[in-house]
């Protein structure tokens, strides 16, 4: 469940944002991915939540820059108090989630079209347990709806038990639980990544160093998404972790069931996210109504999130944007990573409070230019956050899995056409749900319109457009 | 010889627009998502072309019957993209300036024109191209069967082409409109009239041995003629140029 999320208090206070309002959240966007059990679970309104806790942070606000897109000016809210913005976002905020979901692309179509081993159609798994190669279409189209509804029911069943864990304030069984997930993925499948690549490129590499280089690329993983570390290298591992998995999937799901997954997947998210009793909405409430962050565990940040101290005299009044760097808790065998994710979240936000954090990647705003900032610690009070200069990007990295997948989809005809058409299509709609999350300034699901936008122009550029310019293009004419 | 021929062509084709984004476009976040969304248009109106000829079943392969549509329905979007754009710039005006700077969201006309038309010509270049390239990597004799020899050298000539007259177009499209007056006809006019006459001319490429360089010369005399009429229009006259170079 991609999500974009506005603070709570954006919601409460529809016509009159007070940014000096202490109680006020200020305006977070998440973009966050539930993914399905296995792989990704999306946590929503993570970073509302971080709002409450860590109230200094100016959080990651994600603004859409909706100035020049076909956003309707009209539908701009009049907040026009004087201190109060209109737009969340800017331009820069855009690009800075479409270079990390491009890299995140582009690795897995450069796996894909460099090694044979993550073709699909090899091996099954336990989530899609129907083949497709069946007689007829029909057959075909069945086992596949048997297969989304399969998996679909395992990531429901790990949103649900993550939103009870959650309630019910099991913390360190999420905390654990995302854990052991990361573990999993940075090491379990990174070691076969390598030994695919080793074996599609025909060179043998021994056992000493792939073990090397898998031990010590996993444990600066785990401390970097764990813990802390260099942003740019949380990002580059945020960014593996989310190709890897992708990969996986793309490997393990048949051909249909994969389309079907994906368009259900994006309805699932509108639902979870817009339904008064979707469970990512009732997350997002939650953390609101106990100030808590919301998992902010596998979520991709562009900014370090810096932790506002009201402790020190009042000299420090700025928050940097706290980096809330999560990954993505894949967890093949636990479907609960979800869960996980919000727990890691939470705790991580629990100790964070008392660290450090060198300021990193501080965004183009002029009034921060301050030395590294070490941050005291400092609980639970409400610092007014007048401060929203540090404002950071942040995306769910089940959308980037679903992104890659979609587009590593698409590029498996081979016809370069569908697949910048799709990529085109993807960050697109990305736009566009960043103008809406400045439009509407609440909680939105981040999935639905880049997969629509995605599907749609997949099916008609392989196709209507395929063969019109396949055609111009044998001739030589230019249009 | 194929990696060679494809890196050389793609450098062709792509040198100079990947110099003009790096220089003018990729520190511009605002600019960067213009022209993103300017090739999504194309790209739809690319669609609704396809969907034309798709639909014309028996004349498939008659392509002198979907080229004009499909310019024509090119220009329309460039022409319902300039109206999404005034919209935002309408809605823009609500803002506050310092709000609009801190988050570069400025709009500078031109180089909305500009992104614009570069997003245009890309992803043009882009679907025109990238199927070739790909075939060209592999292993293969281009013209094997007694067809031309330069096909991949003209085509990569003839994408730059087209990159770099989108550009043009799209500014003069935009500057043209927002001048007013007679401009509103003249301009919009001679970028349809150009286009059309361009793609009629890569018609021509479509016989068993193709004259390229019909194409290219046309499209290449084209371009220089969009330059000139670009700087006549952003003020420049040949008095300007002198005094400028005389003062250097």
């Amino acid at each position: 469940m991609t999500e974009l999320l506005h603070s709570q208090a954006d919601n409460i206070l529809i016509n009159d944002y007070e940014r000096s309002d202490v109680a006020v959240l200020p305006d977070v966007a998440i973009i966050q991915t539930s993914t399905t059990g296995e792989n990704v679970s999306s946590n929503a309104a993570t970073a509302s939540s971080h709002a409450r806790v860590e109230p200094v942070d100016p959080q990651d606000h994600e603004t859409t820059r909706r100035h020049r897109r076909d956003g309707n000016p009209e539908e701009q809210r009049p907040l026009n108090n004087d201190h109060e913005e209109i737009f969340k976002y800017g331009a820069s905020h855009v690009v800075k989630l479409f270079v990390p979901v491009s890299l995140c692309m582009l690795i897995v179509i450069l796996t894909i079209k460099t090694t044979s081993s993550y073709t699909p159609g090899g091996a099954t798994w336990a989530y899609t347990p129907f083949t497709e190669d069946k007689p007829t279409n029909t057959q075909k189209i069945l086992f596949s709806l048997a297969n989304t509804f399969i998996f679909m029911g395992f990531v429901i069943t790990a949103t649900v038990i993550l939103i009870l864990l959650y309630k019910f304030k099991c913390y360190k069984i999420i905390h654990g639980w995302l854990i052991l997930t990361t573990l999993m993925l940075l090491f379990f499948f990174l070691y076969s990544y390598f030994s695919s690549i080793s074996a599609s490129l025909n060179r043998p590499i021994d056992m000493i160093t792939i073990c090397f280089l898998t031990w010590n690329i996993g444990v600066v993983g785990m401390f970097c998404v764990h813990w802390k570390g260099p942003l740019r290298i949380q990002q580059a591992y945020l960014i593996m972790m989310s190709a890897l998995l992708a990969l996986v999937f793309y490997k393990f799901l048949p051909d249909w069931t994969g389309w079907l997954i994906l368009g259900v997947i994006s309805i699932w998210d509108l639902i979870a996210v817009l339904c008064p009793k979707g469970p990512l909405r009732i997350l997002v409430e939650t953390a609101q109504e106990r100030n808590e962050p919301i998992f902010p565990a596998l979520i991709y940040s562009s900014t370090m999130v810096y932790m506002i101290t009201a402790v020190d005299p009042p000299a420090e009044p700025e928050f940097t944007p706290v980096s809330v760097n999560s990954t993505t808790a894949v967890n093949v065998d636990e479907p609960l990573t979800d869960e996980q994710r919000n727990e890691r979240a939470t705790i991580r936000n629990n100790n964070a409070r008392r660290q450090l954090i060198p300021r990193a990647d501080v965004p183009q705003t002029e009034g921060r230019r301050e030395p590294a900032r070490y941050v005291v610690e400092r609980s639970n009070s409400p610092v007014p956050d007048d401060d929203d200069d540090e404002k950071g990007v942040k995306l769910g990295l089940g959308d980037f899995i679903f992104y890659s997948i979609l587009l590593a989809k698409a590029s498996a005809l081979g016809d370069w056409n569908v697949t910048i058409a799709c990529y085109l299509s993807l960050l697109i709609g990305l736009c566009l749900t960043l103008l809406l999350l400045a439009i509407f300034r609440k909680a939105l699901p981040a999935l639905p319109i880049s997969i629509t936008f995605g599907l749609v122009l997949y099916f008609s550029t392989v196709y209507i457009i395929g063969p019109f310019t396949a055609e111009l293009s044998t001739g030589q004419v230019f249009i | 010889m194929t990696i060679m021929e494809c890196a050389g062509c793609t450098l062709i084709a792509y040198g100079v627009p990947f110099s003009m984004f790096v220089f003018t476009i990729a520190h511009h976040p605002f600019r960067i998502i213009i022209s993103m969304t300017s090739a999504f248009f194309w790209l739809i109106s690319l669609l609704v072309s396809s969907l034309l000829w798709f639909a014309v079943v028996p004349l498939r392969n008659q392509l002198a019957f979907a080229v004009p549509f499909a310019v024509i329905f090119q220009e329309i979007f460039r022409y319902l993209f300039y109206r999404v754009i005034k919209k935002a710039e309408f809605a823009l005006q609500k803002v506050q300036m310092q709000e609009l700077t801190d988050k570069g969201m400025v709009f500078d006309r031109f180089a909305v024109a500009y992104a614009a038309g570069y997003g245009f010509g890309f992803i043009s270049g882009t679907f025109a191209i990238v199927n070739v390239l790909s075939d060209m990597i592999g292993p293969g004799t281009i013209g094997i069967f007694g067809h031309s020899q330069d096909f991949f050298i003209a085509t990569a000539f003839l994408t730059l082409c087209i990159i770099l007259l989108n550009t043009f177009w799209g500014v003069i499209f935009f500057t043209s409109l927002d001048k007013g007056g007679i401009h509103r006809l003249i301009g919009p006019g001679i970028v349809v009239l150009t286009h059309m006459l361009f793609s009629c001319i890569t018609l021509l490429n479509r016989k068993s041995q193709p004259l390229y360089s019909v194409s290219l010369a046309v499209g290449y005399s084209l371009l220089i003629g969009m330059i000139i009429y670009t700087l006549m229009l952003r003020g420049f006259t040949i008095n300007n140029i002198r005094q400028r170079m005389n003062r250097d």
